[in-house]
């Protein structure tokens, strides 16, 4: 491999990017696809976009000879919006499952170290945290705050971001009104669609704990499975 | 909130960039195919240097030594190969993988 090859990898990599290495196994040539890149065009496309998905690395017999597809993504993580109950129970579910997980409010009350561990909390508005640590598309959003003053901003922000999972708390009222407040504020309609509400699978979950294992479903599933063709 | 990639645990792409540009000679073995019960995914790398250092794992560490050998005359030719390990192969009696799996390993020098 090329040094300056390894170098856009490592840069990549490092600013959270996601890259494929294709190596041509007979001649030892290699190029680099980064996920931000239009790659439309290449003939591998349609492979290329399922081990972006799947993040696995592996041999491939193409038309040109084997090729190898070295699958570099960032490890995912959850943004929590709000110190609640289910965060409690969500936070540590989430990382027994592999996220990297944040937890962000503003409320001092709820935001205490005696209900979380500090390294995974922030006690801060999120439009402050979101400056310096940008959201993903390898990053989930849940806002559980049902406060719109605290969950409204990193939802716009998550949609925009294409963060691969943005869900929001709240009832199907709660959520009519915020869909007419992100109307408003210019969020297109289809980006909206993409939030899950009310949040989490449907499995009558009715306690805390149980809201949020069904949240980290839904999030496992906008990870790992194909998105459905409408 | 550091989440930072390179700080978890050992980054072989991130050593092997370190390596080469510190001045080493530097190989880079990937796994590239794996049967059965193979200890480390495909994908796996462990970075070596000219003089056999070496930094990460592509197998229980069965075969590491073997791969370092490899990737020494890999760094010595300056061309890639492509390295096979299992119970089938007539040097598993030496680095075999004891768990009955087989790998296949890609050495190339970083240039």
């Amino acid at each position: 491999m090329d040094l300056s090859l390894l170098s856009a990898l490592n840069e990549e990599r490092a600013a959270r990017g996601a890259t494929i290495l294709v190596t041509d196994m007979a001649s030892g040539e290699q190029r680099l696809v980064l996920k931000r890149s239009d790659f439309s065009a290449d003939p591998l496309h349609d492979e290329l976009v399922r081990r972006f998905r799947s993040g696995k690395s592996g041999m491939i017999e193409t038309d040109a000879g084997n090729m190898f597809l070295t699958v570099s993504v960032p490890p995912p993580r959850l943004v929590i919006i709000g110190a609640v109950h289910i965060s409690q129970a969500l936070a540590p579910m989430a990382e027994i499952a592999g996220f990297d997980v944040t937890i962000i409010d503003p409320r001092t009350a709820f935001a205490t170290e005696e209900r979380f561990p500090k390294e995974t909390l922030i006690a801060e508005w999120p439009e402050d945290v979101l400056k310096d640590a940008p959201l993903d598309a390898f990053t989930a959003v849940a806002a559980v705050t049902h406060d719109p003053k605290i969950d409204d901003l990193p939802l716009q922000e998550a949609l925009k971001a294409g963060c691969f999972y943005v869900g929001a708390l709240g009832s199907r009222k709660t959520h009519a009104k915020r869909v007419e407040r992100f109307l408003e504020a210019g969020i297109p309609q289809a980006d909206i669609d993409r939030i899950d509400a009310p949040i989490g699978l449907d499995i009558g979950a009715a306690s805390p704990a149980e809201i949020a294992v069904a949240v980290l479903g839904k999030v496992i599933a906008a990870l790992r499975k194909e998105p459905e063709t409408a | 909130m550091t989440h930072d990639i390179q700080s978890s645990a050992t980054d072989v792409l991130a050593t092997a960039e370190e390596w080469r540009r510190s001045g080493r000679q530097v190989a880079l073995a990937t796994v590239v195919e794996t049967w059965g019960s193979a200890p480390r995914p495909t994908g796996s790398h462990l970075v070596i240097d000219e003089d056999g250092n070496f930094e990460g794992s592509v197998s229980g560490g069965c075969v590491e030594g073997a791969v370092v050998s490899e990737a020494i005359d890999v760094i010595e030719t300056g061309k890639p190969t492509t390295l096979e390990f299992g119970v089938a192969d007539e040097t598993a009696w030496r680095v075999g993988l004891s768990c009955g799996g087989r790998i296949s390993v890609y050495v190339e020098p970083i240039s």
